[in-house]
């Protein structure tokens, strides 16, 4: 038996050290907002914050979290109102939204540390993130505004 | 309507008569309200229609027929009933249509219900408004009634139903259930567009909520007692077969519940995904592969090519092109080469399945759900309306969730049959699986001639195409025209809209044993990029503008005139560039939509290409909802852009050369240029945006790498050509 702390919550799972966090999450903890993409830390589709860093859960193993603070998307925020989540509905970033959770964690990680990201800063801390349907120019514009409305 | 669809349309009918289902089901599926109520889920629910459902709590929930992949068709079309049925938007609820051709077929296809050719908003938009406008006669009839004056004094808005001079006032709630008791009217008048409340302007989508807080439900999230993940062990070549495997090791590890032999490999069931992929690992199987491809993709490209040394079936002919060549003056001939794609859409091919008392049951994001009933229930020897079909938000699709042959949904059904359908399965592919597994763009090889007079107009135009047929073998081959040419293999090239008296396009369609399938805008992927780089080149012979030389080129066609025109005037095309950067062009129509892109590139000294900007215009009818137009040609741009910069499947000795996102990588945050999107004001009726705006975006980029380069780019994708300064 593992503990893990997870939303703030300590959560117990009976799996082998090995497995990746991601699945972790998805299939012993019912988590599923947080995405499988690519198993392989190349589309950040499976991002959550590990002490408040934003990391590709897919290839993080449970062995390497014991008590660590883990945040999904699931508990960014208790009513969906984390200026990012406000700034996506504005923006109007999703299409297929598959992508999204792990982007929102990443933008998240980012703001946390450089409130007023520049398009360089976001290209830096985004570039990790694929969206297939090509919503980056939204999610950009996201991430400015949230960044304007904190002046 | 034109001929492309009409023709789909006949061929359509006579598949439905193989799937046997009926042909002349109206609209209105209840002629009397006896059937209207059948399908109301409880008595004081007003069930007006197959497409709408309005509660005592005045929730309007609107039933969608189509496929959601990120389109925006859950807000496109909820907003054509809202309009007419002149709801208020926050009231509106949206679900989507269980798999039932008979009131959810595709109107532009027929039969069959499914999502594609970009036609979901043009094969809605009459019936979702009459639908809409049904239910608010029936509400206004009601209300009269009930405060006993004529209908003629009723107002709607906003969901509230009022009575002009007394000022008395119901919401759709309260009169619900004396609205199904109104007759349904026969005729119901439309409104004019001058009154659009919410067409043509942005509302919030649907499905914003759920996709930023985590609570969206893809297939990959289906939980249920019991469900096992089944992840499968895939052959190495297409066409190889299981010979013989020992799966010990795999049922040693813990989690490992079976491990099931079917058509497409070996199949490990385990307690979620990470012990199936860890026992699909530890398999050892043997691969017969006598009857396998063992083709590269080098070498199928070189028979190609001789292929393409002779005629093939003609498409299109007018005058005689191959004279007009002959004794031409000027004459220009271009080769272009084209490798297979994969559509990898964010989430990975998966699909959830249950055997269950009446058939079975699944659950996924479907695009073609009719044909994929008729595969699933002949695997399973059940009628095709046993095979209920729960369509859930796909992550993304681009075409591949729609196909014919319904290749992940048998496989699922394979694997729950195997195991006498014990426990509901979902089966997960791998990215790697998801790459490898065929159903790409088709690699395409194609020749194009043209000649110039005097005053430099085209005066011959010979286009050749090579490339595997998409439909041929499938279950809708006959979608295929007269004479089994596959309008998929050649659309955008057999009406290409340059002026010219002779015109010669002919198409070869070679068996490769590599599965194909529809790719976001199909062959115009291909097509209008030789046409469009070839234009520039034929400009540029004869000294002219390749702005200019296309609005003297361009034959009757005003609306593509119009999208040029547009392009131009706000991408300040003509404004000097420095030196390393290039503007360049490209316009084309897809399922009635009309498009032109103006790319703007810097290519370093050392040849690295960045797109910086695109101007796009597009012309799609009525704009139903712009901000989800701008975003599906944003979108467009960037899956277009991810093939022409560096997309291509390739394959050694029969085997796929890549498989995951570090070989085969989509364009990134840092690499999507910014796209100004315009659009034009327009009465005609709608249609589609999901795919039109992918085909411009790759010749209007290596058109603006000439322009910068002098390097004209053929083949693609681009990182395949040393643009260096050297
Ligand atoms: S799934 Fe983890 S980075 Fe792609
Ligand atoms: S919204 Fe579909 S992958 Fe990003």
């Amino acid at each position: 038996m593992l503990t893990l702390l997870v939303n703030g919550e300590k959560r117990q799972v009976d799996v082998s050290p090995d497995t990746p966090l991601l699945w972790v999450l998805r299939d012993d903890l019912g988590l599923t907002g947080t995405k499988y993409g690519c198993g392989m830390a190349l589309c950040g589709a499976c991002t959550v914050h590990v002490n408040g860093e934003a990391v590709c859960s897919c290839v993080t193993p449970v062995s390497a979290l014991a008590g660590k603070k883990i945040t999904t998307i699931e508990g960014l925020s208790r009513n969906s109102d984390h200026p990012l989540q406000k700034a996506w509905a504005v923006e109007q970033v999703s299409q297929c939204g598959y992508c999204q959770s792990g982007q929102i964690m990443s933008a998240a990680a980012l703001l946390a540390k450089t409130p007023h990201p520049s398009d360089a800063d976001i290209d830096h801390a985004m570039t990790g993130n694929i969206c297939r349907c090509g919503t980056y120019q939204q999610i950009r514009a996201a991430i400015h505004y949230v960044a304007k409305q904190g002046d | 309507m034109d001929t492309e669809l009409n023709i789909a349309r006949r061929n359509f009918l006579k598949v439905s008569a193989t799937l046997g289902a009926g042909l002349t089901l109206a609209f209105y599926l209840p002629a009397s309200l006896g059937a209207a109520r059948k399908f109301a889920t409880s008595n004081d629910t007003f069930m007006q229609n197959a497409f709408i459902r309005i509660g005592t709590d005045s929730q309007v929930t609107v039933i969608v027929k189509h496929l959601e992949m990120g389109q925006g068709v859950f807000t496109g079309l909820p907003t054509l009933i809202a309009e007419e049925l002149d709801a208020d938007w926050s009231q509106i609820s949206v679900k989507a249509a269980p798999a039932d051709a008979k009131l959810y077929k595709n109107l532009a296809w027929g039969a069959p219900q499914g999502t594609g050719q970009s036609n979901s908003m043009a094969n809605s938009f009459d019936q979702m408004r009459q639908a809409g406008a049904t239910a608010r006669a029936m509400l206004v009839t009601a209300a009269a009634e009930q405060w006993g004056v004529s209908t003629e004094e009723i107002t709607v808005s906003k969901g509230i139903v009022q009575h002009r001079n007394s000022k008395r006032k119901a919401n759709f709630g309260e009169l619900a259930d004396k609205a199904s008791q109104m007759p349904v009217p026969d005729n119901v008048k439309l409104k004019d567009m001058k009154d659009f409340q919410y067409i043509g302007k942005p509302v919030v989508r649907k499905d914003t909520m759920e996709k930023l807080n985590g609570t969206a439900k893809y297939t990959i999230d289906m939980q249920q007692t019991g469900m096992l993940t089944a992840v499968v062990a895939h052959p190495p070549l297409f066409g190889a077969k299981v010979k013989s495997y020992d799966a010990s090791k795999t049922k040693a590890i813990k989690g490992v519940i079976d491990v099931v032999q079917i058509p497409t490999g070996v199949a490990v069931l385990a307690e979620g995904f990470w012990p199936a992929k860890l026992g699909r690992d530890a398999l050892k199987i043997e691969w017969d592969t006598s009857t396998a491809n063992i083709l590269g993709s080098d070498e199928i490209l070189q028979q190609y090519k001789v292929l393409a040394k002779t005629s093939g079936a003609v498409v299109r002919s007018e005058g005689n092109a191959d004279k007009a060549l002959a004794g031409a003056s000027k004459r220009v001939a271009a080769a272009f080469e084209f490798p297979y794609l994969a559509h990898a859409a964010m989430e990975p091919m998966d699909c959830a399945i249950a055997l269950t008392e009446t058939g079975c049951e699944l659950w996924h994001g479907e695009q073609f759900q009719t044909l994929t009933q008729l595969n699933v229930s002949k695997a399973l020897g059940i009628k095709l309306d046993q095979v209920k079909i729960n369509t859930l938000y796909a992550g993304g699709s681009f075409g591949r969730r729609g196909n014919p042959s319904s290749d992940y949904q048998l496989e699922a059904t394979h694997i729950v049959k195997a195991i006498a359908g014990r426990v509901p399965i979902k089966l997960l592919w791998t990215r790697e699986d998801d790459m490898r597994a065929g159903f790409y763009r088709p690699l395409n090889y194609h020749t194009l001639e043209a000649a110039l007079d005097d005053k430099g107009n085209i005066v011959a135009w010979h286009h050749r195409i090579v490339g595997q047929s998409i439909l041929a073998g499938t279950p809708i081959e006959g979608v295929m025209l007269e004479k089994g040419h596959d309008p998929m293999s050649m659309e955008g090239a057999n009406d290409m809209p340059y002026r010219s008296p002779n015109v010669l396009v002919d198409l070869h369609s070679p068996k490769i044993n590599v599965p194909v399938l529809w790719w976001r805008s199909v062959a115009h992927t291909h097509t209008a990029f030789s046409i469009e780089t070839f234009i520039d080149e034929l400009a540029a012979k004869v000294d002219k503008d390749p702005v200019e030389f296309r609005r003297e080129q361009l034959a009757g066609e005003p609306r593509l005139l119009n999208v040029l025109n547009l392009a131009v005037e706000k991408s300040g095309w003509g404004k000097p560039m420095t030196k390393g950067r290039g503007r360049g062009i490209a316009l084309h129509k897809s399922f009635n939509t009309y498009v032109a892109q103006v790319a703007e590139v810097t290519v370093t000294k050392d040849g690295k290409v960045k797109v910086d900007h695109v101007t796009c215009a597009v012309d799609c009818g009525i704009a139903v909802n712009p901000e989800i137009i701008a975003s599906q040609m944003q979108g467009g741009i960037g899956f277009g852009l991810s093939a022409a910069m560096k997309g291509a499947i390739t394959l050694k000795n029969g085997k796929v050369e890549q498989s995951n996102f570090h070989d085969y990588e989509p364009i990134r945050m840092n690499e999507m240029p910014h796209v100004d999107v315009h659009i034009v004001p327009s009465n005609e009726a709608p249609s589609g945006v999901g795919e039109p705006g992918v085909p411009p975006i790759a010749p209007a980029v290596c058109n603006a790498i000439f322009m910068a380069t002098g390097i004209r780019i053929r083949s693609l994708p681009i990182s395949l050509h040393d643009l260096s300064d050297t």
